[in-house]
């Protein structure tokens, strides 16, 4: 077992940092929370009937006036905080994982290509990742937002909400796969085993992928890491100015918003146990990030 | 008055603690160069770097004194450490491109040096630093002393590299590979410099180096070392004519000559039973022999590569890497190519693969044309006919592959073998064919050492049953006694099936022992081509003639 | 060189115009500018004549021609949503925007550099280790948590700064700053230090990351072989070499300052460019939308050109030719 975990360089270093193991765990506990919510919580939080203003605003157990069904007391609206940060949570990591997907294929599949092509291909794939880089994510989710919202007629904007968002979020990530998965690439092209596989005759989506990109997913997976991070912070971030997930099916960035309208009224709960779970969920996921890259980077240690 | 004495240096891991080197004696007198020989793995680099207390962390020093004069260097502070560096001992490194600060001029980095040693002024320091350079060889010192590192060729820059460690005026230089990087006329350049400082100022050299014939040509005394341990050491001529040691010994004989061709390298046995494993691949090899030998023709073949755009208004001048190559490669010969670096030996290569375009010319395999690289069918024959045994066996082989992948690729891809388990079992069989044991087809390539991974490289090329094998310095990375066996085993494979190789090197005597014919290329162009024996002993063009000339060689030492 | 510049800038001509073609499409096919603009009482035949008047049926190619001629002259239409022009809208923001956004960008580089050289000489040192930690948990709290959380703590409880608006401000000229009163620097506090710290921990990281990778150079072995001083071995040798990528990439940060100075606005009610943007995309304001995309390209672009043009003043690779 032990020869075991020393095999694997990426295992041992593991084993030996508590950050990453304190990480991972919180992180393994968020995630399966959030998948299971539906089975775990008491009350779906998006079906209007199931709770009532009557249970609005009440404080956490612990606290006077707190009822022991909500252990977190609930919003002003009567749910139950508990299941509506667990459904949140499902929502955020739905969206940011969804948009990490599309991002990190339509990057690493445009940015192979650039690095094995060059040339004219190349250069036209950087000059689309130069104007995408010119408008900032935020501004680029905003804008896909809006259009959407000029677009579509009001009746099928409420359901397309989640795919409008994911949509945009994907857009304003894949810059970042394609220029790391491009770079890397050029380095591989000068590897002789991919020369060896061009001269063979072997056909050019084989040599990218069963060839060089089992070669470059090191830095790929540091990019996965700290772009999901990334596309959960920028849905939070959308949903807290209010262009993103509605009130009746909050995400984490939501709950935060209608938190904040509690600052100075005393209800504490409704805003920071959503900006806790939050900041819990994005700083594991940023320590396994940044365990990631010293692995993959020895010189960093 | 460089004393080592029991040096031991130990390098901390997770699999406990890794001996780097063990029980190390020298001792190097003042304007003595001493050379440090060995392959790689040796310790030799991390001798030097103990002795100026450079040592790559997490190493350090678990035992043993270090002397120099009458200093205690392992017992000093960080801050005197510091000074002793550059003071009395410095060092010098193998590549000339990395070792200078790319943003500072040569003169600002000069005069940062003598000044951080010596109380002189600017203006002194900048008169010192000029007669440094022109003392080192460099021409119009006083203006090219403003200029940037970029701005000097390799050899150059080596120079200006050893005038910034002399600048302070060190008893001792630790110089580790200094000529490794350098073409072979540079390279004698340099050493003589390094002479010529040793006996004039007095200076000691630790030469550290893999290269035999340069430790023949300048040493006086060398100490020979080997996984960590100090083999054998004493006078030059002793230690490389008359070897003690076995080991030593066999290094010697492993050294290509530059005289003469001998028949097989005389390697030491490894013992065991010859395997008959190999048979199998044999015979399906030679089953494969459908057509005769096959020879290849170049004619007048150009290839030109745009150059570096500078204008906007004007296109640049293109630059242009082979210039009306004509070569005759005999059907069952061998070819060598020999040239320095830039000469143009890879383009070569690739153009005959395909991977690059002339503009003009022709090529013919056998008695059929090959197409040009972009207009040649990935399907076309002489994708599967010409195969090619590169240089660096730690990228030729796809490290995320397992060796089972990497060969059953061709026998797959050019449809020989239809069944998966066949196919395996002849990629087993190959494998012994080229001297592995068959338990490593299930390996992955970083498993294994540099000569290892040639010989898979080897067995790769020939499971795509190849006429014409195309090797573009195979053994260039590889140490002194590990190249002698793959040279072997290629002369072997090559008696036996009849291939005709281009074997392309930098190295002449080894182009020497393999070439039956011999062709020596320059900036893209044919100096000489003819029958080895000929070329080597009454070459005709001069390039040839300095090149035999300035290639550092073993004396032979009174052996025949 | 100067060819290099003149790729760079044909490059940013190029982004430019791309952008301008979004911006356009933006305005010609998302929504009907003409219902957007007169409502549903005007008749069919009007609604045509305007069209007709706007040059609304002209050939797409003529369209855009003058949208890009107009936009050069300084003409950006009007706002769906006040009828003003679009162009005094933003530039009565800009000022805003500007001030927030060089100050989080004075506190992210001060702060940042100074930090990633400590953190890169000193790997093991306690101080780092809590630098690391901290910056890390920086990274991962959403801008608007940390703008909320300073409201908390300095506006609500302590009561020491201003939780929104921009305090008194002095009008010079066209330009409305409020760095000259103290009332607008304590405004200022608070959003330059949310806007700052993200670009600080970034700059910081890279910084580090940089900075380790050129200890570990040629060149800086060399130098301590000749005993080169630790002092100027850190900072002329290797921090100069340090900062030669890194410029690039601040460069690149800028943008994200633009971007985040958005939700910035946002927290703190700071009347600059990104809350009109805001308020344009609520409103479906498509002019101001599309104008806000062009002025922030343009910035990003200026910046990076400026970037480029400081690499070639730093780096003499890029300067003068190599001879070898």
């Amino acid at each position: 077992m032990i020869a075991f975990v020393k095999r694997y360089e990426g295992l041992w270093l593991f084993v030996h940092s508590p950050a990453a193991i304190v990480a991972a765990i919180f992180a393994v506990v968020i995630v399966l929370g959030a998948v299971f919510a539906p089975w775990i919580v008491l009350v779906n939080p998006y079906d209007l009937a199931s709770f009532s203003l009557f249970d609005g605003l009440l404080p956490p157990v612990w606290l006077d006036g707190a009822n022991p069904k909500y252990l977190l007391g609930t919003d002003d609206q009567g749910r139950d905080m508990i299941s509506s940060i667990l459904y949140g949570a499902r929502l955020s990591l739905v969206i940011g994982l969804s948009a990490l997907t599309i991002a990190a294929v339509l990057g690493v599949g445009l940015g192979l290509a650039a690095g094995y092509y060059g040339g004219r291909f190349d250069a036209i794939v950087m000059r689309i990742a130069d104007v995408q880089l010119a408008l900032p994510a935020i501004l680029t989710a905003l804008l896909i937002d809006g259009i959407a919202r000029g677009i579509l007629p009001a009746a099928i904007q409420q359901d397309l909400r989640v795919a409008v968002l994911t949509l945009a979020i994907a857009l304003s990530l894949w810059v970042n796969f394609a220029r790391t998965a491009r770079a890397s690439t050029f380095v591989q092209m000068n590897k002789e085993y991919v020369q060896a596989a061009i001269m063979m005759g072997q056909h050019p989506l084989r040599v990218m992928f069963v060839h060089i990109l089992p070669n470059i997913l090191g830095p790929l997976l540091v990019i996965m890491t700290v772009d999901l991070a990334s596309a959960i912070l920028l849905e939070a971030t959308l949903s807290f100015l209010g262009i993103g997930l509605p009130a009746d099916s909050p995400s984490l960035g939501t709950l935060i918003r209608i938190g904040m309208q509690f600052l100075l009224s005393g209800e504490w709960w409704i805003l920071w146990f959503p900006t806790g779970f939050l900041v819990v969920l994005v700083v594991s996921i940023n320590i396994i990030g940044d365990f990631l890259r010293d692995v993959f980077n020895p010189r960093l240690r | 008055m460089l004393t080592i004495k029991n040096l031991t240096v130990k390098f901390p891991s997770r699999f406990g603690d890794f001996t780097a080197i063990e029980d190390v004696d020298m001792t190097i007198k003042p304007g003595e160069i001493h050379g440090l020989v060995g392959e790689s793995g040796a310790g030799k680099s991390t001798v030097g770097a103990a002795a100026i207390g450079l040592l790559q962390s997490p190493g350090y020093v678990s035992n043993g004194t270090l002397t120099l004069g009458d200093t205690d260097l392992r017992t000093l502070t960080l801050a005197q450490a510091h000074k002793v560096r550059g003071d009395r001992i410095s060092m010098i490194f193998q590549d000339p491109q990395t070792s200078l600060n790319p943003l500072m001029t040569i003169e600002d980095q000069l005069i940062e040096t003598i000044q951080a040693h010596s109380d002189t002024s600017i203006s002194a320091a900048r008169k010192r630093a000029v007669g440094l350079l022109e003392e080192i060889g460099i021409k119009n010192a006083a203006q090219r002393i403003k200029a940037y590192p970029h701005q000097f060729s390799g050899g150059m820059r080596q120079r200006v590299v050893i005038a910034l460690a002399v600048s302070t005026d060190p008893e001792l230089i630790i110089a580790d590979e200094p000529t490794t990087a350098l073409d072979v006329a540079v390279q004698s350049q340099v050493l003589d410099l390094i002479q010529r400082l040793a006996k004039e100022r007095q200076i000691a050299f630790m030469l550290i180096t893999h290269d035999i014939g340069v430790i023949a040509q300048v040493a006086d005394r060398v100490t020979v070392m080997r996984k960590g341990r100090v083999i054998e050491t004493g006078n030059t001529a002793q230690v490389l004519g008359t070897p003690k040691h076995p080991y030593t010994q066999a290094l010697m004989d492993a050294v290509p000559a530059l005289d003469r061709k001998i028949d097989r390298f005389r390697v030491p046995d490894v013992g065991g039973t010859v395997s008959t494993l190999g048979n199998f691949a044999e015979n399906w090899l030679l089953e494969g022999q459908l057509h005769d030998l096959t020879g290849l023709s170049l004619n007048n073949l150009t290839v030109r590569f745009a150059g570096p755009r500078t204008s906007f208004f004007r296109k640049p001048p293109p630059y242009i890497a082979l210039n009306n190559v004509t070569l005759n490669i005999k059907p069952g010969s061998i070819m060598g190519l020999v040239g320095e670096s830039g000469s143009g030996k890879s383009t070569l290569a690739k153009t005959i693969t395909g991977l690059i375009t002339p503009s003009h010319g022709t090529m013919t395999l056998g008695d059929t044309a090959l197409p040009f690289g972009k207009s040649r069918s990935r399907h076309h024959p002489s994708r599967q006919l010409v195969q090619m045994v590169f240089q660096d066996p730690y990228s030729s082989l796809n490290s995320r592959h397992r060796v089972c992948d990497v060969l059953t690729e061709p026998l797959w891809f050019y449809g020989f073998v239809k069944d998966a388990k066949e196919r395996e079992k002849l990629a087993v069989s190959m494998l012994s064919l080229v001297g592995m044991q068959p338990e490593a087809i299930t390996k992955y390539p970083h498993q294994f050492s540099g000569g290892q991974r040639q010989r898979i490289a080897v067995a790769r090329a020939l499971l795509a049953r190849p006429s014409f094998l195309i090797c573009d310095e195979p053994t260039s990375a590889l140490d002194v006694s590990i190249q002698a066996e793959i040279l072997n085993l290629l002369k072997d494979l090559q008696t036996k099936f009849g291939l005709t190789i281009l074997f392309i090197s930098h190295n002449l005597a080894v182009v020497r022992q393999m070439a039956d014919e011999t062709a020596v290329l320059r900036n893209g162009k044919i100096e000489e081509v003819g029958e080895t024996h000929m070329v080597y002993t009454a070459p005709k063009a001069e390039y040839t003639k300095s090149l035999l000339a300035l290639t550092p060689v073993m004396p032979t030492y009174g052996k025949i | 060189m100067v060819y290099f510049i003149l790729k760079r800038m044909v490059q940013s001509v190029f982004v430019m115009l791309a952008v301008a073609f979004l911006a356009f499409s933006l305005f010609r096919f998302v929504g009907d500018p003409i219902t957007q603009m007169t409502g549903v009482e005007t008749s069919v035949e009007d609604q045509e004549r305007l069209r007709e008047e706007l040059g609304l049926n002209d050939p797409f190619v003529y369209q855009f021609a003058r949208f890009t001629g107009d936009m050069l002259k300084g003409d950006f239409g009007f706002s769906y949503r006040t009828r003003q022009p679009v162009a005094d809208m933003i530039a009565n923001r800009i000022p805003a925007t500007f001030e927030l956004g060089v100050a989080a960008l004075i506190i992210s580089l001060l702060v940042g550099v100074p930090a990633g050289v400590y953190t890169a000489l000193k790997p093991r040192g306690v101080l780092t280790q809590t630098i690391l930690m901290t910056t890390l948990v920086g990274v991962s709290i959403p801008t608007f948590v940390i703008g909320i959380m300073l409201i908390f703590i300095f506006g609500v409880q302590l009561g020491w700064l201003p939780t929104f608006g921009r305090g008194g401000t002095v009008q010079i000229g066209t330009w409305e700053s409020s760095l000259l009163t103290i009332d607008g620097w304590r405004a200022l506090l608070l959003p330059a230090i949310t806007l700052g710290v993200y670009q600080l921990t970034l700059t910081m990281r890279l910084v580090r990351a940089e900075m380790m990778e050129v200890m570990r150079s040629d060149y800086i072995r060399f130098a301590m072989a000749r005993g080169v001083p630790m002092r100027s071995l850190h900072y002329k040798h290797a921090l100069a070499n340090t900062m030669v990528p890194v410029i690039t990439i601040i460069g690149l940060q800028f943008g994200g300052v633009i971007a985040f100075s958005i939700v910035t606005e946002s927290v703190f009610q700071w009347p600059g460019m990104g809350l009109l943007f805001l308020e344009s995309i609520r409103f479906v304001d498509i002019p101001v939308m599309g104008v806000y995309l062009v002025v922030i390209a343009f910035f990003f672009v200026l910046v990076n050109l400026i970037v480029d043009l400081l690499y070639v003043a730093i780096d003499p690779r890029l300067r003068i030719r190599d001879v070898s």
